[in-house]
């Protein structure tokens, strides 16, 4: 979904609801008045952009590091060609998987072409997924790398290009 | 945490109520009253659980972005990022355990706008920049699952 397609109104909803939904009794129509749509006009927007997926979802953003999700990882996996996106839609069927992307391969150096970052309270935890995730696609025997993350040099989310509250995309 | 604030947090990261009055429908399907989830998510808010009951948008397709990856001498790792970061393009960029330990994230208005960036970081630090574009992406975001144990 290319965002020049959307409305001006739609542009302004979206700013509106990005910043969050007031914690009021009647949040819709509190984000209505502020930029001149009445109640039903918000619900009825909010739906067509869930429905054209603009909107991935929408509901309480939990902060995982706060709640002591401090452990993450990227793992990177080698899976041949024709395989790829098999595999990537089983691995980002599990809720626990939270980005799974296919990338170019830059063999020798970095042999990888699938992506998927996985989070837990501990690295004890996070290894029991990735292997579960192995066993679950079928890939005991796939070349893969764990990168769990160290320092966050720079962590920030542009507008509508990424939810700030999350790792990386590109 | 008590059972109910468990559910807040695990029962509404996605599937919203889009309903007039969302909070009162909440508190409703928890056997409680809308003052109380208010006064919940307030608290999460400004305890750093929750950023915002809110929109969790798909990346935006317009413009170009890419995946870097370096692989910098252990004490040069803070000067590298540091030079990184300086760049308006990059908005992510992480040390992570590995040969490859830093990893950032290029947008630009197209290709060579980005690949522009990639040359500079090679070229001012004199190390190898992994260029690993995307090409698809698997992912559904229905939120996240919280274990409590």
């Amino acid at each position: 979904m290319d965002l020049t397609l959307l409305s001006e109104p739609d542009l302004r909803l979206i700013a509106a609801v990005q910043r969050g939904l007031p914690l009021t009794s009647r949040p819709y129509r509190d984000i209505g008045r502020r930029i001149g749509m009445d109640e039903s006009e918000v619900i009825a927007a909010v739906r067509r952009l869930l429905e054209l997926r603009v909107i991935n979802r929408l509901g309480v953003v939990v902060r995982h590091h706060e709640l002591g999700y401090t452990a993450n990882a990227m793992v990177a996996w080698d899976i041949p060609d024709d395989q790829v996106a098999e595999v990537g839609r089983c691995m980002g069927s599990f809720e626990f998987v939270t980005l799974c992307y296919r990338r170019e391969r830059r063999p020798p150096a970095w042999p990888y072409n699938l992506y998927c970052m996985v989070h837990g309270r501990e690295r004890e935890a996070v290894m029991a997924q990735v292997d579960h995730l192995a066993r679950a696609c079928g890939l005991d025997e796939m070349p893969r790398a764990v990168l769990f993350s160290g320092r966050r040099f720079k962590q920030r989310g542009a507008v509508y290009r990424d939810d700030p509250d999350r790792e990386s995309a590109a | 945490m008590d059972a109910l604030e468990k559910r807040l947090l695990d029962d509404f990261q996605r599937d919203f109520p889009l309903v007039p009055e969302p909070y009162a429908e909440i508190a409703r399907r928890l056997g409680t009253d809308e003052a109380t989830v208010i006064a919940t998510l307030e608290r999460f808010r400004e305890a750093g659980v929750i950023s915002r009951v809110g929109a969790v948008f798909r990346p935006h397709r317009a413009g170009a972005s890419t995946l870097a990856a370096m692989a910098v001498p252990e004490d040069r790792l803070q000067e590298v990022a540091d030079l990184v970061s300086a760049y308006e393009a990059v908005n992510h960029n992480y040390e992570r355990e590995h040969r490859f330990n830093l990893w950032f994230v290029v947008t630009g208005a197209d290709d060579a706008a980005v690949r522009a960036v990639l040359d500079d970081i090679a070229g001012r630090t004199g190390l190898e920049v992994l260029d690993l574009p995307m090409i698809e992406d698997y992912h559904l975001d229905l939120g996240f699952p919280l274990q409590w144990t």
